[in-house]
């Protein structure tokens, strides 16, 4: 298993709690609005020729909470004074679900931040049909059940399973609570980004969706395709919201892909 | 003492199985409401708050709640400024107005100065955070619900006494032209009750304000505890809490004879009663507690908070997905209900069995705002009317006159934060903690 570590950064006027892990070209990961899992199978495939770096988002329980981020506009905002701060950039980037999010903003503001663009189950646009899953007017347990088709995923379980700790249910909330203050109204998607997106020329982008994922519907995935017409689509199948956990193979393969 | 009269104005032609199979009164559908039958209601609840005048009540109380049958109060202003018109005697206490669900407190002001004016300066106004489910209903975002409180709060303040025109530009209010040209009868401004449920950030915050806190049927411990709390905060400002900075709201039914009252006041657990307000998803949303009280919450499995609890939002949550027994729910409830009877929670029987129990309560949180929450469900006119009659001819003389005996001052009677007392020194009591064991070892 790849050497991770994980430190405070001093950057952007704020203590940034970022995890390293692997060697190579340097891949920005953003993860999801339920917070950073641990390291995964496909951390680990990815960081064999690259070097992970997962910054921990502000206000989910590690990073201390920006008063000033109140969008995910501003979040995408920050992220890129943290990518010219630390010299990372051009650098190639995955999102997921709200990470997506965060990196398709940074993006439609600034192009030349990255190299390649991977957005997994994004949110950000409203969907051409069907609605973004409300996980706000949800309990935690349902949330994390519709995050996947396959329940019975071995890395879901292995994130998931048994009792939830006090620490783990803080932890959720945390992470529910930053999000809730970032994506209440519009829920989840910024009515100018997709109109921001048809300027991001042909910068490589990669829309990567499960099959059965009942959160982030097709529509999320064909209106990044009406914003970002040169972007690939790789559809996975046996997933739901959570293609990297539920079928790690086809995802490690198609992103590994793109990226290569 | 100032002795009050407060109904959730339930809409009661809800069908309970309905509720009970969706576990909670809020998100019913509204294919359930029968207008011939809500009007009627309206008009009815109208006329309650006009004869607890004639009765001699000092007070009537209205909320406001949205989407949902257990209590009609939507637009309460509105119904307050009827009462204004059509009382002459009485206090209007508002309890209170959602400030960060209504997201526009510039209006918030002026609706009230009119109330104020058409009744003559008998407003008070309170100021509630909303419930969890009103942050679905208006779409208010729950993690900013603390802030806009505390913003909006203060905005009107300045609104009803500073000079106008001024710009305001807040974190999340703005307003080119702050001008109200109605501004309050009552000068500086009427006074403001905060109702709560002990959420301890809100007893900090009045303290904070002198301002005085309504305990909404809490259970006495937790409230004495609180009360303390209160007390210790407002002598860091340095004044002495009394009897005028606190307040109890205690739901009750009367009837002639017990049996009577019992049958009748089951109605407070009709559809889950006041523990099926809402769902525990809509209940507490994400962002609606501080990280403080999120940690409290984690730490404590089963413990409760407004009925939710760590497992209760570690659960599915949702409507019932499975056949109901309704039969067996009952049972439960009214088990609920005989438990809450004797925790003194919820007080039902005869002028002679409640006088006895309002005036121990009373003694030992020592309350200058005493109100009266009535029965719930599908009591009929007929019932609720005698009960307030019972309660006005009866319960009200014999507590204000033991209010007097022991020494309850009421806000509108003395000014909450007068009494100055001196940093370091001990402060008096608030709370009457040997009557509270007392009912504990019986």
């Amino acid at each position: 298993m790849a050497l991770t570590s994980e430190a405070v950064v001093d950057v952007a006027d704020t203590q940034l709690t970022m995890i390293r892990g692997g060697s190579g070209k340097p891949l920005l990961i953003l993860h999801d609005e339920l917070g950073y899992t641990g390291w995964m199978r496909w951390n680990e495939a990815l960081s064999n020729d690259h070097e992970l770096i997962i910054p921990l988002q502000p206000g989910f329980g590690h990073t201390p909470r920006l008063d000033w981020i109140m969008s995910y506009r501003d979040l995408g905002c920050f992220y890129q004074r943290v990518i010219r701060e630390l010299k990372l950039g051009p650098i190639d980037v995955i999102g997921f679900s709200a990470g997506a999010y965060i990196a398709a903003e940074m993006a439609a503001s600034n192009p030349d931040l990255f190299d390649k663009v991977v957005l997994v189950s994004p949110l950000g646009l409203k969907p051409l049909e069907g609605e973004i899953m409300d996980m706000f007017c949800l309990t935690i347990k349902t949330h994390l059940l519709h995050t996947v088709w396959n329940t019975e995923a071995a890395e879901f379980a292995e994130i998931y399973g048994g009792g939830m700790s006090p620490e783990q249910f803080e932890l959720f909330e945390e992470a529910r609570s930053e999000s809730t203050r970032l994506g209440w109204e519009p829920y989840m998607f910024n009515p100018s980004l997709g109109h921001l997106l048809k300027g991001i020329g042909d910068l490589p982008t990669q829309l990567v969706w499960g099959v059965y994922d009942d959160f982030s519907p097709r529509g999320c995935i064909d209106a990044y395709k009406q914003a970002i017409p040169g972007a690939k689509i790789n559809d996975i199948a046996d997933a739901g919201h959570r293609p990297e956990i539920e079928n790690p193979d086809a995802f490690i393969d198609a992103v590994a892909g793109f990226l290569s | 003492m100032k002795i009050a009269y407060f109904t959730e104005r339930p809409y009661r032609w809800v069908d309970e199985e309905a509720v009970l199979k969706n576990k909670a009164f809020f998100a019913i559908s509204n294919s359930h409401f029968d207008r011939e039958k809500a009007a009627a209601d309206y008009n009815h609840y109208l006329d309650e708050a006009v004869y607890a005048e004639e009765l001699g009540f000092d007070a009537v109380c209205l909320n406001e709640h949205h989407g949902n049958p257990f209590c009609m109060g939507s637009v309460m202003n509105v119904e307050a400024a009827i009462l204004a018109r059509i009382t002459n005697k009485v206090n209007i206490v508002l309890i209170g107005n959602p400030l960060p669900t209504i997201k526009h407190p510039l209006r918030m002001a002026e609706e009230l100065a009119e109330i104020d004016l058409i009744s003559k300066g008998r407003l008070v106004t309170g100021w509630v955070r909303g419930a969890g489910s009103e942050q679905f209903f208006n779409n208010a975002n729950p993690a900013y619900n603390r802030e806009m409180f505390n913003e909006a709060h203060d905005f009107i303040v300045q609104a009803w006494t500073r000079p106008g025109p001024w710009r305001y530009e807040g974190k999340h209010f703005h307003y080119r032209h702050v001008n109200p040209w109605a501004l309050p009868y009552q000068k500086p401004h009427p006074q403001m009750w905060i109702p709560g449920t002990l959420s301890p950030e809100t007893v900090e915050w009045c303290a904070d304000h002198a301002y005085p806190y309504i305990g909404l049927g809490t259970s006495l411990g937790p409230t004495c505890d609180l009360w303390d709390f209160y007390a210790d905060e407002a002598q860091k400002h340095g004044y002495q809490a009394g009897s005028e900075n606190f307040g109890y709201l205690i739901p009750t039914f009367v009837a002639d004879t017990d049996a009577k009252a019992q049958e009748i006041g089951a109605n407070f657990v009709y559809g889950g009663g006041q523990g099926a307000f809402s769902r525990p998803e809509h209940t507490l949303p994400s962002g609606y507690n501080s990280k403080d009280a999120i940690r409290n919450l984690s730490k404590q499995p089963g413990g409760s908070w407004l009925g939710i609890s760590r497992d209760k939002l570690g659960s599915s949550g949702g409507a019932a997905k499975e056949a109901v027994d309704y039969d067996e729910v009952r049972l439960k409830l009214r088990a609920g209900l005989d438990k809450a009877q004797r925790n003194m929670q919820i007080l039902i029987g005869t002028p002679d069995t409640v006088i006895p129990k309002i005036k121990k309560i009373i003694e030992i949180i020592r309350p200058g705002i005493f109100s009266f929450f009535a029965v719930q469900g599908q009591a009929n006119n007929e019932d609720r009317m005698r009960s307030l009659q019972l309660l006005g001819e009866h319960v009200v003389p014999a507590i204000r006159e033991h209010a007097k005996n022991i020494g309850l001052v009421d806000p509108l009677t003395q000014k909450p934060g007068i009494n100055k007392i001196t940093a370091g020194t001990q402060r008096d009591p608030v709370v009457d903690r040997a009557a509270l064991q007392a009912i504990l070892d019986a």
